[in-house]
């Protein structure tokens, strides 16, 4: 077993090139993952590498780093596309966890309820993955294959996110349910961020649900229809049951399926709602 | 590698791996153990620390990110014995019980109060939200926060004869805020061996153990290996003698998934690096039954010799004709409800340590029940009953699974052999799979009354699985037939209980042995009943409640303190205050899919056990130099004995309570006083301490020829009374001191009177009982099916409340249990071993309380008193219950009552929206 702490991206990607390592910052999927055991693998703590802890606007793109914790994104100044984020990052865990948990953390885990992913899907998130081989961008939809599973190579860093300009227009919430009030696990969960055209109908739309299907999903059928609708509360009445039939939720100890089915659409309809309420004020 | 940080505002340097969780470091490098451990995967929050400022679960931390770094830990909060602000104020309000989740709740404080010296509430839940408590319900809590920034207030000091009745803090709060108190996990001796237990990775399993000796020879570090073999006594315990039948270590077949086959004791580091699957062991995997139903099929393995279909136990109270009485009946109800595994969920894992001590064995750790520790190891060890010693460790929360033995054989029967220190440290997952639940239940229950309302007959039958193996699965069979009554007249009454035996973890005692269970069909079925009679709930529920005077269901008739209309009464106008308030939201909420509704239920509970002896003795004495001791064996896990049976025996002494001198709970110098369940603490031991104090207020007046009202003081060496008119002087020090040490010594034994129960049940269960009722209001979301609590206001007949203050920790505390009973709590083996599946109340989902005390004195009880513990658990379900379907029309039976479950209720309900 090795450990490493570099403070260098370069030198991070060059151990990565070179062995079999678990990559850890915030701590909050690895530890509860090995129970009360000793850690026995090699670890790549790559929290020390400072230069992927920014949050900036550039080149078209909002481009979130590696290591920035929910807790950054709740304290940073971002366009109003990123309410859903926020949202989503004040009830990831507890304080405690979002002191310390990343985004990226929370899209390598790849847990079908990961909260930060319905966020960053209404976000056309794309995932910058950087090895001593070079850099490629993953959509975020792509980059998630299923429960646990993404196509990050094993040499590979999940270095940033980036945000395209254009998809970081108009107003966003974000719904989460769950059986109790902190600490919990999604039964279901809903983002959306609607732009509007100069005449107040609805130019782009893009609407996720996370813990319904294997990976979140976008609900491309219930986006079409929204676009060229007003910005109104009739909004809620838009979805319909079709929209969400490429959900494949499942029973378990938190939820039935066809309640997380409902659950989501109930969400979806709140979550629409909210942004036109908003928008009004 | 070589770490450096700052601790507490002092430089400090560690060495550890640089992946060790930094929890550990500050536990074991620099024996900071005022930072707690409770679940090693963020989900408990009790290990909250600051680093660099802002609160982090140190639990997740690697050792190496902490180097360069600000640490400030719960020891960091007092400045020189000097208490800050905030940890009196936890003191004052009673934020803290038990104390195990105490450092995470302060250091998550800290972390808002420096940056928000005066936040609002919806601040404190926030960053509080991250920390779990079993024992508070947390507003208490959020109290001391919100009070924090400018509290100055001290504690009362209450003079002889004011004791009773004070809310003086809890005598042993100060070290519980400033993490100075050892719990099991702690201050562990530096060469003790480490033990981890093999456990059944099978619900059920036949196994052969393969080669110890070539396990242990290619293992370093490791030094023995203990099995079934190695039991030198009787390898069985059970908590009930005649049902004994759990072994120390499973014998060729393994009951329940957890059930310990073997323990490695070695070195702790080669323990903590112990692989589990390279142990020498074969299984051979048997057919399981998880469930009552497969368990009562013809076919189904039996799982104990001599109780055949896998029926362990059933029990019965009947009097009159129920069915007849039922058919008879104007109007008639039948209920079905069933109840999954709940786990306790302490925060503190069971842990402790054993060493050697000659002919002796010393067993240090968490317990509820220090004498049946010290007999049941005794008996497993096949020594005498005085070459045990019990040191209970301070308990982080029990509820009722630290009244069976856990960890302890294995470490006494591993120092014995070794003659060495040993120390076991469950983990949360172990924890969770070994140790026992709250038995599930399925109930039938049919009630008639006749057309005014009053209750004609009663029908009940509750099955109730009650896992492997026996634990308190027969008094669970015993109370609930006694209980399933509430606290009401039943002329025409019949229940019966069965508790059937499945390859789970044993379900043995949790707050209420059943009882809550029991109350869940009742109370809901008589909210059903009320309605088809069209009286007002809370009337029906008066006008059929017990009085002095009647009979109760197994016969028994008390002349007073039958205190249930009382707390009926009292809360009429909370009730009335809660219709208004459901009708008025539900009116205003047009389209909105909330709906506010609100409910009551009753409860009654016998306090002390159930027909037979359970005495408590204390001990008192004065030294030469004039200090009084009070030998306290009733142990205290958060719940407050310490201070409450001290008030009692000061009051009856005649001292001021802060004056006396008190000697906690070790098997050596404590006398028994039973274990801490079935509510009967205060009622049992107080009882005895009362006697104890009273006959040793005699013997001081004796000596000195005082009147009766003669006051005491104590000074150096001198004891002086004054009677109004003379004053007299005791010299202490020319006295002669008995073997105890003490000049004057009073020891005094109280055993409740109770009679055996004939073949209908019927007989004196208990000497006492404390009643109770509660209304919730709460909040569905028809849309989700999301119910959320907004107020509870609670009325339970202590009898006479010794200390209000630690009243209210009880009933607050006990509420919020009901609430995880009723909308989240769901235990299955193999499944929700953790806490982020299994899920608890957090800060967020506990409503604020009013709290009302009556106090309808008791003929038996210390000063009138009664028990309160378990009481407060039982009407909060079904209450919330009653309120679902008062708010919806939404009719849940199946608990919990989780978002997917109120919707489909809410589905079946055609009877549309429902509000009285």
């Amino acid at each position: 077993m090795k450990f490493a702490r570099p403070d260098q991206l370069s030198d991070a990607l060059s151990l990565l090139a070179d062995g079999d390592w678990d990559i850890i910052s915030g701590g909050t999927d690895f530890y509860p993952a090995i129970h009360d055991r000793p850690v026995t693998q090699s670890v790549l703590d790559i929290s020390a590498v400072s230069q992927l802890r920014d949050i900036a606007e550039t080149d078209g793109f909002w481009r979130i780093g590696a290591l920035v914790t929910w807790s950054d994104i709740i304290a940073a100044n971002l366009p109003p596309a990123f309410d859903a984020l926020k949202l989503s990052a004040r009830e990831i865990g507890s304080v405690q966890i979002q002191n310390r948990a990343t985004l990226a953390g929370n899209i390598c885990n790849a847990s079908p309820a990961a909260d930060g992913v319905p966020p960053l899907l209404v976000l056309d998130a794309v995932v910058e993955l950087t090895s001593v081989r070079g850099t490629r961008d993953v959509p975020l939809a792509e980059f998630i294959q299923g429960n646990r599973v993404t196509v990050l190579e094993h040499d590979e860093l999940l270095t940033g996110l980036r945000v395209p300009q254009h998809s970081s227009l108009g107003a966003s919430s974000f719904l989460k349910l769950g059986a109790r009030k902190y600490l919990v696990i999604s039964i279901a969960m809903v983002a959306a961020r609607l732009a509007c055209d100069d005449a107040g109908r609805i130019s782009d739309a893009a609407v996720s649900v996370g813990a319904c299907s294997a990976v979140a999903q976008r609900l491309p059928a219930l986006e079409a229809t929204l676009i060229g609708q007003a910005m109104s509360a009739e909004l809620a009445d838009v979805p319909t049951v079709e929209h969400f039939a490429g959900l494949s939720p499942i029973t378990d100890v938190r939820a039935s399926a066809g309640y997380r089915r409902e659950a989501a659409m109930t969400l979806t309809c709140r979550v629409l709602t909210k942004i036109a309420q908003g928008s009004r004020q | 590698m070589k770490l450096s940080f700052t601790v507490n505002a002092k430089q400090v340097e560690a060495s550890a791996p640089p992946v060790e969780r930094l929890s550990d470091v500050l536990r074991q490098e620099l024996g900071l153990f005022g930072t707690k451990v409770g679940c090693n995967a963020g989900d408990c929050g009790a290990c909250t620390i600051l680093m660099d400022g802002e609160p982090v679960c140190s639990c997740l931390v690697a050792a190496a990110q902490a180097d360069g770094c600000d640490l400030v830990t719960v020891e960091g909060l007092t400045d020189n014995e000097t208490l800050s602000r905030l940890q009196e104020s936890f003191l004052h309000f009673g934020a803290a019980q038990c104390g195990i989740c105490t450092p995470g709740m302060l250091m998550s404080a800290k972390a808002l109060l420096d940056r928000k010296p005066n936040p609002s509430l919806d601040e404190v839940e926030s960053a509080l939200g991250g920390v779990l408590c079993r024992c508070t319900g947390y507003r208490k809590i959020i109290d001391a926060v919100l009070h924090a920034a400018d509290f100055d207030g001290e504690d009362i000091a209450p003079q002889a004869g004011s004791n009773v009745g004070s809310s003086i803090r809890h005598l042993d709060g100060r070290p519980k805020v400033t993490g100075d108190l050892s719990y099991a996990a702690d201050a562990v001796p530096e060469d003790a061996l480490a033990l981890r237990i093999v456990r059944s990775p099978h619900h059920h399993a036949g196994f052969t153990l393969g080669d110890k000796e070539s396990y242990i020879a290619r293992h370093d570090g490791v030094v023995a290996v203990f099995d079934a073999g190695d039991i030198p006594g009787r390898n069985c315990f059970g908590v009930i003698p005649k049902f004994a039948d759990q072994p120390v270590f499973a014998e060729n077949v393994a009951r329940y998934k957890g059930e310990a086959i073997a323990a490695v004791v070695g070195e702790p580091n080669a323990i903590r690096y112990l692989d589990d699957a390279a142990f020498p062991v074969t299984w051979e995997v048997l057919d399981a039954v998880l469930l009552v139903d497969e368990a009562l099929q013809p076919d189904a393995p039996c799982l104990h010799e001599g109780r055949p279909g896998n029926v362990m136990v059933r029990g019965r109270v009947e009097h009159g004709d129920a069915a007849a009485a039922i058919e008879a009946s104007a109007h008639r109800v039948s209920v079905s409800t069933s109840t999954p595994f709940i786990e306790h969920a302490y925060i503190e894992p069971e842990a402790g340590y054993a060493y050697r001590d000659g002919d002796r064995v010393v067993v240090h750790g968490c317990t509820q029940a220090p004498v049946m520790d010290r007999d049941s190891v005794a008996e497993i060890m096949a020594l005498d009953s005085s070459a045990v010693r019990v040191i209970p460790s301070a308990c982080g929360g029990g509820f009722g699974a630290k009244l069976d033995i856990s960890f302890q054989p294995y470490i006494a029967l591993a120092a014995w052999k070794l003659n060495r220190a040993v120390t076991v440290a469950y983990s949360r997952g172990e924890s969770m799979m070994a140790t026992t639940k709250r038995h599930p239940s399925a109930i039938e229950l049919s009630v008639g009354c006749d057309a005014d309302g009053k209750i004609t007959g009663f029908d009940f039958d509750g099955v109730f699985n009650t896992g492997a193996y026996a634990s308190w699965g027969p008094t669970v069979a015993d109370r609930v037939p006694i209980h399933a009554s509430g606290p009401y007249f039943i002329p025409n009454y019949r229940a019966t209980s069965a508790a059937i035996h499945t390859h789970t973890s044993p379900a043995g005692a949790f707050r209420g042995f059943g009882v809550p269970q029991a109350a869940i069909a009742q109370e809901c079925a008589f909210d059903d009943l009320a309605d088809k009679a069209g009286i007002d709930r809370l009337q029906f529920r008066l006008m059929n409640a017990l009085d002095n005077g009647m009979r109760t269901s197994t016969g028994q008739v008390f002349e007073k303190g039958v205190g249930i209309k009382a707390c009926l009464e009292a809360l009429g106008p909370a009730w009335s205050a809660a219709t208004k308030r459901s009708r008025e939201f539900n009116a205003k909420s047009n389209g909105s899919s909330l709906r506010r509704g609100h409910g009551i239920a009753s409860c009654w509970y016998g306090c002390g056990n159930t027909s037979l002896p359970n005495p408590s003795t204390i001990r008192m004495g004065i030294t030469s130099d004039g200090k009084v001791f009070l030998h306290q064996g009733a142990m205290d896990i958060g719940q407050g004995s310490n201070t409450v049976i001290s008030q009692i025996a000061a009051d009856a002494f005649g001292v001021p309570v802060h004056s006396i001198e008190l000697i906690g709970c070790d098997t050596d110098l404590t006398p028994d006083c039973g274990k801490t369940s079935a509510s009967r603490q205060t009622f049992v031991t107080g009882s005895a301490a009362k006697l104890a104090g009273t006959e040793l207020r005699k013997m001081v007046l004796r000596k000195s020829n005082a009147g009766e009202d003669a006051v005491i003081s104590l000074g150096e060496g001198v004891l002086t009374l004054h009677d109004g008119t003379s004053t007299v002087q005791v010299d202490l020090a020319a006295l002669d001191c008995n073997q105890h040490g003490y000049v004057f010594m009073a020891e005094e034994t109280y055993n409740p009177p109770t009679s055996p129960l004939d073949e209908n049940g019927q007989g004196i269960p208990y000497a006492v009982f404390g009643y109770g009722a509660q209304i919730v209001e709460l909040t569905v979301d028809t849309g989700l099916g999301t119910v959320k609590i907004d107020r509870i206001t609670t009325a339970h007949d202590v009898g006479r409340a010794i200390n209000p203050l630690l009243v209210e920790g009880q009933i607050e505390g006990g509420a919020a249990q009901g609430i995880g009973l009723a909308l989240m709590e769901d235990f299955h083996p193999g499944r929700t071993e953790n806490l982020h599946d299994y899920l608890i109340p957090t800060i967020g989902d506990v409503p604020e309380f009013e709290n009302i005390i009556i106090e309808v004195e008791d003929a038996e009880g210390p000063y009138g008193a009664k028990g309160l513990g378990e009481h407060v658990l039982i009407p909060t379900a079904p209450a919330i219950l009653n309120s679902i379907r008062n708010a919806t029309g939404a009719v849940v039976r199946d608990l919990p009552a989780t978002p997917d479950k109120v919707m489909a209720a809410l589905k079946l309900n055609d009877r549309g929206q429902y509000n009285d």
